[in-house]
């Protein structure tokens, strides 16, 4: 059943993709008489709507990225001009300055490397590193703090704000919960372990829970075996250096996370990057890489790595896990799946990505994960075939360097794991998913209906809207926090200089209430554009209706007063349903 | 083609030379323009249609490309094919065999404290990180239990984005208390935390002085930093001496390179590999004469060295500003999880945008945060933990002297001490399975020590195979007795 769904799916891409590289696959299994060929599609395209739920990208207008890149103009020529004042005493410099008994070292940091974050980060600094004093779920507590500097400084006020729900964290099916009962087993190995473990898993930091652990992720993942680790960025950059070296090549999708770009740079391997989830992009890598081996020596790579990611969280896109597996395939490149933000979250069971396009896991080779998100823990893993596994047992730098995975830790990974596999027949953790995707489903469908540009997979709970300038981001993240609502933003560094953006991300724990609040409150901004963009919508319709009139009378060859009588009114009601068509333009948005 | 061609002008060349200095011979040379036009207006018309190609040709000839080098070296779809069909990578990750020393893993089931019980067998542990005995320590379970109430476990967030705690703003400044720095940051895993660090200052170009024997988290660092890196012989001064009057001769050369290079040193101060202090007032010293900042990597120090614990600096009575960065971990003597990097604020602020390990990473859970701030407190009501810890290790440096076949590798003062083979037999696994022998010997008489593990491979200096010693202060002195005896009586039965 798997396979025939792939191999529809594999028939249906090479049309949407317009490309030769599954051209033969495709006549080999489609390759029916023509005919039936055409009847065949429609039903592969209602198969691949599923399975890729659409993924927008909306372009912004064009005066929304010239007025994007001016505010960012304005604030950095204020830079400049403040930077001015201070060189000549007129404003106080806030920044910690160096020792006077190391003036005379050479500067740590250069003055550009600053000027960001003096001049444009420093405004609005109180948009990031909130401090919470509640657990993590669904609503928090966050401590109220003011700045009396212009937040060169941050002052604790002792008060909290209460009850702010949480639409930052990433906990996906709400595992960050302090409940006795569930958290009884994490509170008994605390007692009995402490927290610590005091020695690397190579020398006598191997407890037996952190095999229980590892054989559990496997059964999870439904594959041989896996190895954990204590911290998830350091499971990518310490893990990757031990499957590549010199002589390998890396293809990296543009917008991998630092731990993966990490890790590939300390591994000595030749990295290329790909355009995003761009497949094309990816195959003319592949192809020129196989054909042409290194530069300069031509000896053919060792082998081939595709890094790429389930679930990009910036984006809230989808890795195109099935071509990507059939490229891989084509040309005898190993896969590294990075699952952080996917595992739990996506597919009708939480198996992450793999199970979302119903592919085999074994088709990747090492499936990586963190723990972080949907299991409220902390630390990742490494899953594949034994071969694997035991070769990172012996060599990965985690292994040997750094302190095993603390007790407590592994028993809330245990638990929650167990949870969602519905071992012992409970059935809350499926519940959590199917929560989790009705969230995700009425949370985009809410904020798509009012009109806001959203990026991202339909069935990604990762869900970021466009901002665009640098001010309103900020401006919206402190009108948020005023109605109790805690997003994240980000800006430049952190996206593409036009693409600001909040984050919401979406939790099992959510309930609608919440999330009809949250759709709320940017109602008021989001309002005049649905109402520009439904306006819109119906001017088009009735455009559409005068075109159709209009041709039909032309066709009619007979030309008498009747038809010109209706061909004027149509011309004119044409005109003026131009003219509040362009007046919404410039007015409403 | 060409070829022919130029024969063929050669020739018509030739013959018109020939011509030429005829005329030139019968009305002498200062008319050779003239007498060229001349020709020109005499000669027949098929000559000069014949010239004309030849120009022609010849012009066609510069400017064409004659060979299509790149057409002929384009392959063919077919040829790529084939290619891609040939070519075969590498199996992912090469095949371990089933003995390899590394595959199986020691099995502890129960916790890691005084009493460790290591593949079933309750020995007592002389291998774990656990210098002050905080791991089994009451108090700190029910901060962290209470904590766990309230938090939860996973904060499921960096730093940035509402992954910020109060317990975390907490351990920050009490972390900086105790080290009497301006600010503190912490990390979620010891490991990160140097090799975050390091990066987050010394860029593309900088230069790093460093000692041979540095962990492998700081060479992870400085391999992510990019910089020029210089090792100098382990705890030599004179070798270091000598590498920066290198350098200054070098900045004499390029004064405008010299000016934005920055330059490190980055040394330990309890050598992980070496289980030797670094010489800090020394090193000081060399910081202000060549204008070298120092990162000082505490992970073994801190909580151990100092009469109230601070490490090195207050080892040797160093100003702890002197220092431009302290990096510890919190999983050997805090007995929790995590690192911390503290200094002045000047420095340590900057991690805070630019600390990759601290900016994309979840931040270290609430609990465990909690649990190393009780240790803290533990810490600063009792420092008579720390003389205890002194006396032991000397204590046990002595007795271990003079074992038979085995060499103690280290300083009197370290709780991380290393027994080495005396003589090695050449090859690296035979020492190792030796070793290991000794090991399996104590471990039968209740005595649990470890082989110190490293990837023989990424290394930059290898050390050579060691077993691990680990004081704590909850091994009482007839334990310590026990452990050295058996350790004396394997060397004998294994070594001999």
């Amino acid at each position: 059943m798997v396979r025939t769904s792939t191999m529809v799916l594999n028939g249906n891409l090479t049309v949407q993709m317009n490309q030769t590289i599954l051209q033969n696959r495709k006549q080999r299994k489609n390759g029916h008489v023509n005919g039936e060929k055409r009847t065949n599609f429609p039903a592969a395209k209602g198969v691949s709507c599923r399975q890729y739920s659409p993924e927008s990208f909306e372009q912004a207008p064009m005066y929304v990225a010239v007025l994007t890149y001016l505010g960012f103009g304005i604030v950095t020529l204020f830079g400049y001009f403040r930077d001015f004042l201070r060189a000549v005493g007129l404003e106080k410099c806030h920044l910690a300055q160096e020792r006077e008994e190391q003036k005379e070292f050479v500067p740590m940091y250069q003055d550009f490397e600053n000027f960001y974050t003096r001049n444009l980060y420093m405004r609005v600094r109180d948009n990031w590193n909130r401090p919470i004093c509640s657990l993590p779920g669904p609503a928090f507590d966050l401590m109220e703090r003011v700045s009396d500097d212009y937040n060169w400084t941050f002052r604790l006020t002792g008060k909290t704000i209460e009850n702010v729900i949480n639409m930052g964290s990433y906990n996906y099916l709400g595992f960050a919960e302090n409940n006795e009962d569930f958290l009884k087993t994490v509170a008994d190995k605390t007692l009995q372990y402490g927290v610590g473990v005091c020695s690397s898993r190579q020398e006598v930091g191997n407890l037996s829970s952190h095999e229980e652990l590892e054989r559990l992720v496997a059964d999870f993942l439904g594959v041989e075996s896996a190895m954990t680790f204590g911290m998830g960025f350091a499971t990518n950059s310490m893990n990757i250096p031990a499957l590549v070296s010199k002589g390998c090549l890396i293809l990296s999708d543009e917008l991998n996370h630092t731990s993966l770009i990490l890790g590939a740079r300390l591994s000595g391997a030749t990295i290329r990057v790909f355009k995003h989830n761009n497949m094309h992009s990816l195959e003319k890598m592949l192809r020129d890489a196989v054909c042409s081996g290194q530069p300069r020596t031509h000896r053919p790579w060792r082998k081939i790595l595709i890094m790429v990611e389930g679930i990009y969280s910036m984006e809230g896109s989808v890795a195109r896990l099935p071509e990507i597996v059939a490229l891989k395939k084509k040309y005898k490149a190993y896969l590294y799946l990075d699952e952080a933000h996917s595992i739990g979250a996506v597919g009708p069971t939480g198996r992450g990505v793999t199970e979302l396009f119903r592919l085999n896991p074994a088709d990747v080779d090492v499936m990586m994960g963190t723990f972080t998100k949907s299991f409220g823990a902390a630390g990742g893993y490494i899953a594949g075939n034994k071969e694997l596994v035991n070769y990172l047992r012996s060599h990965s730098h985690s292994a040997v360097y750094a302190t095993a995975m603390c007790p407590p830790v592994v028993e809330q990974i245990i638990r929650a794991m167990k949870c969602i596999m519905g071992v012992d027949g409970n059935t809350v953790g499926i519940q959590r998913i199917r929560q989790l995707a009705e969230n995700t489903r009425y949370f985009r469908s809410r904020l798509k209906e009012m009109g806001f540009i959203i990026y991202g997979n339909d069935s990604s709970p990762v869900v970021p809207i466009l901002l665009y300038m640098p001010g309103k981001v900020v401006a919206f993240s402190r009108a948020m926090l005023a109605r109790k609502i805690g997003v994240v933003v980000v800006g430049f560094p952190a996206t593409p200089i036009t693409e600001a953006r909040a984050r919401f991300c979406l939790s099992a724990a959510h309930t609608r209430a919440m999330l009809d609040k949250v759709g709320r409150a940017p109602g008021a901004h989001a309002r005049t554009r649905a109402e520009y963009m439904s306006t819109r919508a119906k001017c088009m319709n009735t455009h559409a209706t005068y075109m159709s009139t209009h041709t039909s009378l032309t066709h009619t060859k007979y030309i008498d007063a009747k038809y010109i009588v209706t061909h004027t009114t149509c011309i004119n009601k044409h005109i003026q349903c131009i003219d509040k068509h362009s007046s919404f333009t410039h007015t409403t948005r | 083609k060409l070829c022919i061609c130029c024969i063929c002008l050669g020739l018509y060349n030739n013959k018109n030379r020939k011509e030429k200095r005829k005329t030139k011979m019968a009305s002498g040379q200062q008319w050779v323009l003239v007498e060229m036009v001349q020709a020109f207006y005499e000669a027949p018309a098929y000559h000069l249609i014949l010239e004309g190609i030849l120009i022609l040709w010849i012009i066609r000839l510069l400017f064409s490309k004659t060979y299509k080098l790149q057409e002929t070296n384009k392959l063919t779809e077919k040829e790529k094919e084939e290619l891609i069909e040939e070519w075969q990578p590498d199996p992912l990750v090469p095949l371990v065999s089933k003995d390899h020393p590394s595959l199986s893993y020691d099995i502890v089931t129960g916790p890691p404290s005084h009493k460790i019980i290591i593949n079933g067998k309750e020995c007592i542990n002389f291998a774990s990180f656990n210098f002050l005995g905080l791991l089994d320590n009451d108090r700190v379970k029910q901060k962290a239990l209470t904590s766990l109430k309230t938090y939860g476990v996973g904060t499921c967030g960096p730093r940035g984005f509402y992954g910020t705690f109060d317990v975390h703003l907490e351990l920050e400044s009490r972390l900086a208390k105790f080290m009497k720095t301006e600010e503190a940051i912490i990390y979620s895993y010891g490991f990160a935390t140097i090799a975050s660090a390091i990066p987050a200052y010394s860029k593309r170009g900088d230069i790093v002085f460093v000692d041979e024997a540095a962990c492998f988290s700081i060479q992870k660092g400085l391999q992510a930093s990019r910089s020029v890196i210089k090792y100098f012989k382990h705890n030599d001064m004179e070798d270091l001496d000598r590498l920066l009057k290198e350098q200054q001769l070098e900045d004499h050369k390029n004064p405008r390179k010299a000016k934005v290079t920055r330059r490190f040193i980055v040394v330990e101060g309890l050598y992980m590999n070496t289980a030797d202090i670094c010489p800090l007032p020394e090193l000081v010293k060399m910081k202000y004469k060549y204008k070298v900042r120092i990162f000082l990597e505490e992970s073994l120090s801190f909580g151990v060295l100092g009469e109230h614990g601070r490490g090195v600096t207050e080892h040797f009575g160093v100003n702890i500003d002197d220092i431009d960065l302290i990096s510890a971990n919190m999983e050997n003597a805090i007995a929790s999880i995590g690192g911390f990097c503290c200094g002045r604020s000047f420095v340590i602020d900057h991690q805070r945008l630019s600390g990759q390990g601290y900016c994309f990473s979840a931040s270290l859970p609430p609990m465990l945060a909690a649990a190393a701030i009780e240790a803290l407190d533990i810490m600063e009501e009792d420092p008579d933990i720390f003389t205890v810890l002194r006396e032991k290790c000397t204590s046990v440096y002595h007795a271990l002297q003079g074992t038979s076949g085995l060499k103690l590798v280290g300083v009197p003062l370290s709780p991380s001490l290393h027994l080495q083979l005396e003589r090695s037999s050449g090859s690296r696994d035979t020492d190792q399975r030796t070793l290991r022998r000794i090991v399996d010997y104590v471990s039968l008489r209740e005595v649990a020590l470890t082989i110190a593990r490293y990837l023989e491979k990424e290394e930059r200096y290898l050390p050579p195979p060691t077993i691990r010693v680990l004081v704590t202060v909850e091994q009482t002195d007839e334990e310590i007795q026990k452990a050295v005896s058996c350790i004396k009586e394997a060397a004998l039965a294994v070594i001999s």
